[in-house]
């Protein structure tokens, strides 16, 4: 089931901290937010790695290193092998066309005052070696047909189109460079659950016809495993699991990935009663101030002294195929324990 | 404390004390919304009911009415734009709608109250959360501020708020998202309340605060009896949790069954089709069951049955004739047609 095509997208140790000053006309830094601390992981042409984690995980931070929104303190981003942290200018506004992004919001994301012709055409302005100017309006309305959408309603404007569709016409603009990569931030969570269906589909549909690779941020855990080829774990900064779709739900060893699991309710009132229930106490830990060695130890029943020793490296640990970063990985499938 | 306040009178239960019906009856509901481009038929002949200890869960998509029958029971929707044209709410068999505003105000936070999706903008930013908790007991018990602090704080350590005695004067932004919804459902059943309405309690909340949430609702039901309407669009929440859901669409309820009858065999396509395209781990690499179309707009409503351009089961009648609650068996009703095939799940 996972592509083997080639690396399209390589991150290596990528670190974004956010400084805190203190201070009104001289400022001090008197510590960091530690939004993303030393993630790794690939990512090859046709494949979908899905990243879950809850809010303040540093997954969205992520997702703008990568379409370098912002820029890492330290690590690199490599597409087709180009390290887009060290390029600057021209150079980096021509590797900007390898990768673009569908955000969350429709109702916020799409400019109320251009047409939809307009707001899918944008970015043959910016980069117009892609289209030549006579050319675009006929481009444009490939796109809105490409994404299922009536090409003549290209004069109108977003206000007139439902949620489904809005989130339609973000994804034709996002697919309108053929960029090799896509970054989808919690695409379908604003859209009402009748219409997710249709847009995930949507979103398949185009992986295999124009063979994109799909960074894909949700905190739905269903629609991750039904998209995402990979899944990545997200904790406080830091990947804790990473492993095919079926390792990490049929059995995850990280014991934030099996909280996770087992707090998201199923949609089958018969396993009420017989599913496993680990409800973590508390809130994350401040990335300011992440706790010493394993940052999940303050909410783990399985923390010893090691953990606050000694930080878990994410590598594949005894008794299962794929990294965790938990001195005690142990498989444990929660989804489907009885009893 | 629980003991406390419930050997105090109840103002709201005075009036159908021996009432024999249900507690909470919402009964054939009207209310539209006037507007520039027309009149919105929000909320449109809704019949709902819930008894002690049982929760209700209702279920749709935004714009199907389902947080409007909330408003209008608590007696907060904004009224113009909103109007209530019709049908009863019965608390304990008094309707609510009859009673003058004095009387409705003993009613609420007393006999039903509500926690709202959003809490940092359901609670006063520059109000300590100990004094807006105590506000409960000051006004509607006149209790002393020192007694209302004192009982603040009881509420508190009872929805498990870490050092309640050391944050009840703290101010709503210094708590996290999970935090602030308990110190919602501290005021919210700060008087014992026998029906709470919880509007989509946990939707902004990570899964894991979201467990916590729900666990700490289960308990205090369990506790205090209270009868809970859940409002959602979560279909696992609603599977967790319920023990009978009303499917709203379009204003009305489509369909009404236990939670078991609900997911185990619908009786209306809508409710059929949002449980097909949940993605199951069986359809991997699959398309996923996708209802078509898009939700009504409620100022441009289609004739007939209002899913009908949707339906994959739709006749000709579908389009003139808007279907009544049919009786499928026992409490289980069904607003379709031809709700026997979409049992059976012969395709029409």
């Amino acid at each position: 089931m996972a592509p083997q095509g080639d690396v399209v997208l390589e991150v290596r140790d990528l670190v974004k901290h956010f400084p805190l000053t203190q201070g009104v006309v001289v400022k001090r830094q008197v510590g960091a937010i530690k939004a993303v601390d030393g993630v790794n992981f690939e990512l090859r042409r046709g494949e979908t790695l899905g990243i879950v984690g809850e809010s303040g995980c540093g997954k969205s931070t992520l997702a703008k290193l990568l379409m370098a929104l912002e820029r890492p303190t330290s690590g690199s981003v490599k597409i087709n092998g180009q390290d887009m942290s060290k390029l600057r200018g021209k150079e980096l506004k021509a590797m900007r066309r390898n990768i673009q992004m569908v955000m969350q919001d429709p109702y916020t994301s799409l400019n109320p005052r251009m047409t939809v012709g307009d707001i899918i055409g944008e970015p043959y302005e910016i980069h117009s070696e892609v289209a030549p100017k006579g050319d675009r309006r006929k481009k444009v309305q490939e796109l809105l047909e490409v994404v299922g959408l009536d090409p003549d309603h290209i004069n109108r404007y977003p206000h007139q189109f439902s949620g489904g569709q809005r989130q339609r016409i973000g994804i034709a603009r996002g697919l309108a460079l053929r960029p090799d990569i896509i970054v989808c931030d919690e695409p379908v969570s604003a859209l009402d659950v009748s219409i997710q269906a249709q847009v995930i589909n949507l979103l398949e549909r185009l992986q295999n016809e124009f063979n994109l690779s799909y960074i894909f941020i949700a905190h739905d855990l269903s629609v991750v495993r039904h998209i995402s080829d990979r899944v990545a774990v997200m904790y406080l900064g830091k990947i804790v699991e990473l492993g095919r779709d079926n390792e990490i739900y049929d059995g995850p060893t990280h014991p934030y990935t099996q909280a996770l699991l087992s707090a998201v309710p199923v949609p089958n009132p018969e396993e009420r009663d017989s599913r496993e229930r680990i409800v973590l106490a508390g809130d994350p830990p401040s990335p300011a101030n992440p706790p010493s060695g394993c940052r999940f130890r303050t909410r783990c029943w399985k923390a010893q002294d090691i953990c606050a020793e000694e930080e878990p490296l994410l590598q594949i640990r005894p008794g299962s195929a794929h990294p965790s970063a938990c001195h005690f990985a142990e498989a444990h499938d929660v989804v489907h324990a009885a009893g | 404390m629980t003991e406390m306040i419930s050997t105090q009178s109840r103002p709201a239960g005075e009036a159908g004390r021996n009432y024999s019906g249900s507690l909470l009856e919402v009964d054939n509901l009207l209310v539209e919304f006037h507007t520039r481009q027309g009149v919105a038929k929000a909320v449109n002949g809704v019949t709902y009911s819930v008894d002690a200890g049982e929760t209700l869960a209702v279920l749709g998509e935004s714009g199907s009415g389902k947080s409007v029958t909330a408003q209008t029971i608590m007696g907060i929707l904004d009224m113009p734009p909103g109007r209530i044209t019709g049908g009863e709410i019965r608390f304990r068999g008094v309707d609510l709608l009859k009673l003058p505003e004095a009387e409705r105000r003993k009613i609420r936070g007393a006999g039903i109250s509500m926690i709202f999706q959003d809490a940092l903008s359901a609670l006063n930013p520059v109000f300590p959360v100990g004094w807006q908790i105590g506000e409960m007991f000051r006004v509607h018990r006149g209790t002393s501020r020192a007694e209302a602090k004192k009982k603040a704080i009881e509420l508190m350590d009872k929805v498990r708020i870490p050092a309640a005695k050391q944050r009840v004067n703290d101010y709503p932004h210094q708590f996290s998202g999970g935090m602030r919804q308990r110190i919602m459902i501290a005021m919210a059943i700060a008087l014992d309340p026998e029906i709470l309405i919880a509007d989509e309690p946990t939707t902004a909340l990570d899964v894991t605060v979201q467990a916590q949430i729900m666990e700490l609702l289960a308990e205090l039901q369990r506790e205090s009896n209270m009868g809970l309407i859940l409002i959602t669009h979560d279909l696992g929440v609603v599977a967790d949790v319920a023990d009978k859901i009303a499917v709203m669409y379009g204003g009305r309820i489509v369909e009404h069954a236990s939670v078991h009858e609900l997911y185990a065999n619908p009786a209306h396509p809508y409710a059929k089709g949002l449980l097909e395209s949940i993605p199951r781990v069986d359809q991997k690499g699959q398309e996923l069951y996708a209802i078509k179309g898009t939700p009504p707009n409620l100022l441009r409503m289609p004739s007939g049955c209002a899913f009908h351009p949707r339906c994959p089961y739709r006749r000709d009648n579908c389009v003139t004739d808007v279907p009544p609650l049919y009786e499928v068996d026992g409490s289980r009703r069904s607003a379709c047609h031809y709700w026997r095939e979409v049992l059976d799940g012969t395709a029409g």
